[in-house]
Parts: structure tokens; sequence; C-alpha cells
């Protein structure tokens, strides 16, 4: 077998380990299902209805930056898989078998794709029914979808490379909050950039999770009237997408 | 006879731990070594090396021929590994856990699930064979874990401590298993604690500490090396044992060991039935009434402690035996 399929046949192998571990595992998918359901419900009664933004809907602006939110979070799990793999000596048996040294990786991040997948779905339903809406097309809106997992698809390999380095679940977990976090509020998610104080707004403005946030609320048709106009050049993606 | 294992200079170290020492070691084709240690000894620090898991400081290791740092790739290929933990996986049956490895050894679909069936069967396992892994007990994942390692036939197999946690019944079957596949052209390099199964299986053994070889050779070899034999007498009355510990200990050439509970008094010797004799008409004379008494060679525990115990005044491992003798002989 030529070297790059034995990586795909390899890949594949890890990544249906996993797939079979979601379905055995119920408590895991509970989370991965229910946490969207909790974050678009709260965010937006909660701040929905405290934060007013002029001529438009909050609960609206406010949803793409859950989507954002909710799909790092379920990156963390990538994390955390590898960590509980390494503790309990899966990856050093991995490691011992004449199997593609990437596919362990790559089979992990591909297979948590489907958890985001997953909570995507309920987020988007949850949405709905809580008053957000489509207004572009449909096909915007699925490029929109597809940017998130892509953004969470990339975070799952940062997860899965601080895994290797920190390879203990309890230290994952509570490291990955400390990231996600301060990654996700600093941003454009909850609130417009414009209001935040000054090194708080630069760092939003850089912020990788502000792009992807804005690119999908463009994408979407959730640009309130009111939001000022991000600034030109300093988020290409932004402009790009128009 | 072309060696399947062979390292030179093996050198380890974990910020101020020196796991490995410079080891040599060499395991001819179709043979057995057992690496012997007392806990932190760098046994499996060294089978991680050889395995590639791990990359030495120093020294060069080939397995089945091939260059372990350089090819790894090719090493893993040709071998097959039970790690001290068991590692299997908990989500997965004990099939799925096996037709995976299959897999990843590149055997194809229908070959890995014939295997893993296989091997099931030989490990006792079939009943099991469809259940999560984690209802195991731990002998249970000890055997599939052990079961992993056979999944491919490799040539060279490494065995980190196989036998621990298993009962006595799968220990004879895993000794039986690996007889078999040894006697098929299968190398193995085990590790143990157990001085009964480096001498029920393996060819040479390989006394290591701190991550040096302190003694090798077969089991017999190792007796002879300690030297001498030991007088094993159990008393009538328990009273006695000091009074017969007082009249062996000129023929003594070590410490002599006594025990109330057994009245049971081990006196290690050289010079064999002569001085037997000489013990006996101590013993008479000295009033000392025997139950038992009886001339035998050094049990491996007793080579074991005397190997690793000595290891702080003899530093040097070839004459360890011949210098703790005559540094014993002045004690007494
Ligand atoms: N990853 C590591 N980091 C730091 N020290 C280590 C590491 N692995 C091993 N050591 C140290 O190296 C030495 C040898 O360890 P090793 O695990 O090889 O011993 P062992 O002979 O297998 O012992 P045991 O019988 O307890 O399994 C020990 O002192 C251990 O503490
Ligand atoms: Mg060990």
């Amino acid at each position: 077998m030529s070297a790059v399929p034995q990586v795909f046949a390899d890949t594949a192998v890890i990544a249906k380990r996993n797939v079979i571990k979601i379905r055995r595992v119920p408590e895991v998918l509970m989370f991965v299902l229910v946490t969207p359901i909790m974050f678009v419900v709260l965010f937006g009664y909660v701040f929905g209805n405290a934060i007013q933004i002029a001529g438009s809907s909050y609960r609206e602006f406010l949803i793409a930056g859950v989507f954002a939110q909710t799909v790092m979070f379920g990156a963390t799990f990538t994390g955390v898989g590898i960590a509980e793999d390494m503790e309990k000596g899966i990856i050093n048996r991995f490691r011992s078998l004449p199997m593609s040294s990437s596919a362990v990786l790559a089979g992990r991040t591909a297979s948590d794709v489907i958890y985001n997948v997953l909570s995507i779905i309920v987020m988007a339903c949850t949405g709905l029914l809580v008053g957000w809406r489509i207004r572009g097309s449909l096909w915007d809106a699925l490029l929109a979808f597809g940017l998130l997992l892509l953004f969470a698809y990339s975070i799952s390999w940062v997860m899965a490379y601080i895994a290797l380095i920190i390879p203990s679940v309890e230290v994952i977990n509570n490291a990955s909050f400390m990231v996600i976090f301060p990654l996700t509020f600093v941003a454009n998610t909850f609130v417009p950039v414009e209001d935040l104080p000054e090194p708080l707004q630069t760092f939003a403005e850089w912020n990788p999770v502000s792009t992807v946030t804005q690119a999908a609320r463009e994408l979407f048709g959730n640009i309130p009237p009111g939001t000022p106009n991000p600034r030109p050049g300093r988020c290409s993606t932004q402009s790009s997408t128009r | 006879m072309q060696a399947a294992i062979e390292a030179t200079g093996l050198t380890k170290r974990f910020g101020e731990v020196t796991a490995l020492d410079g080891l040599d070691l060499e395991v001819p084709e179709g043979t057995v070594l057992g690496l012997l240690g007392p806990n932190g000894a760098g046994k499996t620090t060294a089978v991680s090396i050889l395995t590639t898991l791990l990359q030495p400081d120093e020294g060069t290791a080939r397995v089945a021929g091939i260059d372990v740092i350089a090819e790894p790739r090719e090493v893993r290929r040709r071998i097959g590994l039970s790690g001290q933990y068991a590692a299997v996986d908990e989500v997965l049956s004990g099939f799925e856990n096996l037709e995976m490895i299959g897999r990843l050894y590149h055997l194809g679909k229908e070959r890995s699930r014939a295997r893993a069936r296989e091997l099931l069967d030989r490990f006792e396992l079939t009943e099991a064979a469809d259940r999560s892994t984690k209802g195991y007990s731990g002998g249970m994942r000890r055997r599939l874990d052990l079961a992993g390692a056979l999944v491919a036939e490799p040539p060279v197999l490494f065995l980190d401590e196989p036998t621990t946690g298993l009962d006595p019944h799968s220990r004879l079957e895993l000794w039986s298993i690996i007889r078999e596949l040894v006697s098929g052209g299968t190398t193995v390099l085990l590790t143990t604690q157990y001085l009964e199964e480096a001498d029920q299986l393996a060819d040479e053994i390989l006394v290591i500490d701190h991550g040096r070889a302190i003694a090798q050779g077969t089991a017999d070899e190792l007796k002879v090396q300690v030297g001498g034999e030991r007088i094993e007498a159990t008393l009538a009355d328990v009273a006695q044992l000091d009074a017969a510990r007082e009249l062996l200990a000129p023929l003594a050439v070590g410490d002599i060991d006594a025990d109330d509970g057994s009245r049971r008094i081990v006196v290690p010797i050289t010079g064999g039935a002569p001085v037997l004799t000489d013990a006996l008409r101590r013993l008479d004379a000295g009033g000392v009434a025997l139950v038992d008494v009886g001339l035998r060679r050094p049990t491996l525990d007793e080579v074991f402690l005397t190997l690793t115990g000595h290891r702080a005044e003899e530093p040097s491992a070839d004459d360890a035996a011949g210098a703790s003798e005559g540094l014993r002989s002045e004690v007494a």
C-alpha cells in the first residue's frame, strides 16, 4: 500500500473508533446537545432583553456569536479525548503499531467534527425557535455553517497539540476554559467591538473569533442596520465576504 | 545464530534520574530473554526504547536487524508489544479492540477479524468478546492486551511484566502460549518480577539494577555465579535454633537464615556433600535433633537478593559472586 492512501485508511480506522464512542457514551452526546440549547436560550433571553442595539434585534445579532462560541467549546473535546488516550496508554499502543502516526490525530479531529455538526444543527433549530432568522440566501447560510465547522476543526488541532504537551484530562479541561473564555468573550460575539474599552477592543479586532463570527453574521444576513461598519483593513474576511 | 534484538550502550536520563546507564543486550533469534530487576531498575525504559516509544540519549539498538532510531516504522511492522499496564480501549469490545489493532497493522478487514476471533479463543475471552471492555476484570484486560501484541504474528515480541495480575491458571496458559510461539521461531524479550517465571521461560536471564546489567546467564549459571549450595535443616525443637546457628556458623559463607515459625535454618555453604556431613556431625555433637535436612542449590530468589543487595558494596558485576563470598567469610 502506498503511503498516502494508508494515512487515510488509518485515519478512517481511528475515526471509526471515536464514532463508536460517540454512540456508546451518551453522557457526552447529551452534553454536546444540551449545552448549545442552553447557550442560545440563556444568552438570547438574559442578554437579549438587556442589551439594545438601535434598530435591530440583539438576539439575532447574538446567535452567530453563540454559534462560534459553542463550536469552540466543542473543539475542546479533541484535547480531552487525546489526553484521555495518553493517560490510558492507548496512544503508546498506537505508537508501537506500524500505522501512520498522523492518523491518530487526524482520526480524532475528523470524528470530533461530528460533535460540532450535531451541536450546530441543534443550535440552528433552537435559534429559529427563539426568533433568529436566516436573512440571506440558503447557500450563504450553508457557507456560514461550513466556515464555523472549519474554524472548529482548526481549533481541534490546537487542542490536540496542547493535549500532547500536557497529557492530563483535568489540566486540559481547565486550561481550555482559560483559553476559550477570553477568546470568545473578548470578541464581537456578544457585543459590538466598538463598545469595548480600548485595549480589549484591539484584542477583539484581532481575535479570529471576531472574524469568524462577523463572517457568519454577514452570511446569515444578521447585520443590524445600527451596527457601525467594521473599520476597513482590520478584518479582511468582513470585507471579502461581501 | 543471528541476534533478533541487540542493543549497545543504551543510556536514558530523565532529568536527574539515570534510568538506563549503558545497557548492552543481545537476544538470539527464537529465544527468550528474561529481563529481571527490582522496581525502578529500568526494565520498562529498556522495552520502550527497543519498541521505538522512547529515544535513547546514547547507544544503538537493532530489532529484527533494523535500527530502531533510524527506521522506527519498519521496526514496528515486526514487533508486538504488551506494555506494563494494559492499554485496552474501554469503549470498544474485546473483538473491536483486536480488530482495530489488526487494521492498524494493515492486515486487511477479513484477516483482522479472523485473527481477532482466533486470539479471543486462545485467551479464553470468547464469551466476553462482544462486551465492552469496561466490564472486564483486571486479568481479562491483561489477556486482551497480550492478545493485541500477537495480532500480526510478529517475529519479535516484547512483554513487560506479562503475568502481573493474572491468576495461576491464566499464567500457566500464557506460559504455554509463549513456549509455543518460541518453538515456532518467535523471539521474546520479557520483563518480570517473578523469578520462577524467568526460570521457567527464559533461555537467558539478564539481571539489571540502576539501569546497568549486574549479572547474565541461564538460571543455572546465575545460581552457580552466586555460589555454592544451601543446607536447609528443620529442627525438632525451636529452642535449639540459636545453638544450631552457632554450631554451623564456621561453615557458612554468608548470612545464616533462621526462622522460628518453621523451625528451619538455611546455611549458605560451598563444598557440597562433605560440608553437609561435617554439619551433621557438628549438630549431632551439639545435641541438636533434626526432623529433616537437605542440600540444595540456591533459589533464584536468593540469587536475586544476593545480586541486587550486594550491588552497593560490589559495583563490579563479574566478580560479585566471588568477592561477596570472601567478604562474607570474613564476617563469619
Ligand atoms: N517518563 C519518566 N519521567 C521521569 N522519570 C522516569 C520516567 N520513566 C521512568 N523514569 C524513571 O526511570 C527509572 C526506571 O524506570 P522504569 O519504569 O524503566 O523501571 P522498571 O524497571 O520498569 O520498574 P518497575 O518494576 O517498577 O516497572 C525510575 O527511577 C523511574 O522513576
Ligand atoms: Mg516497569
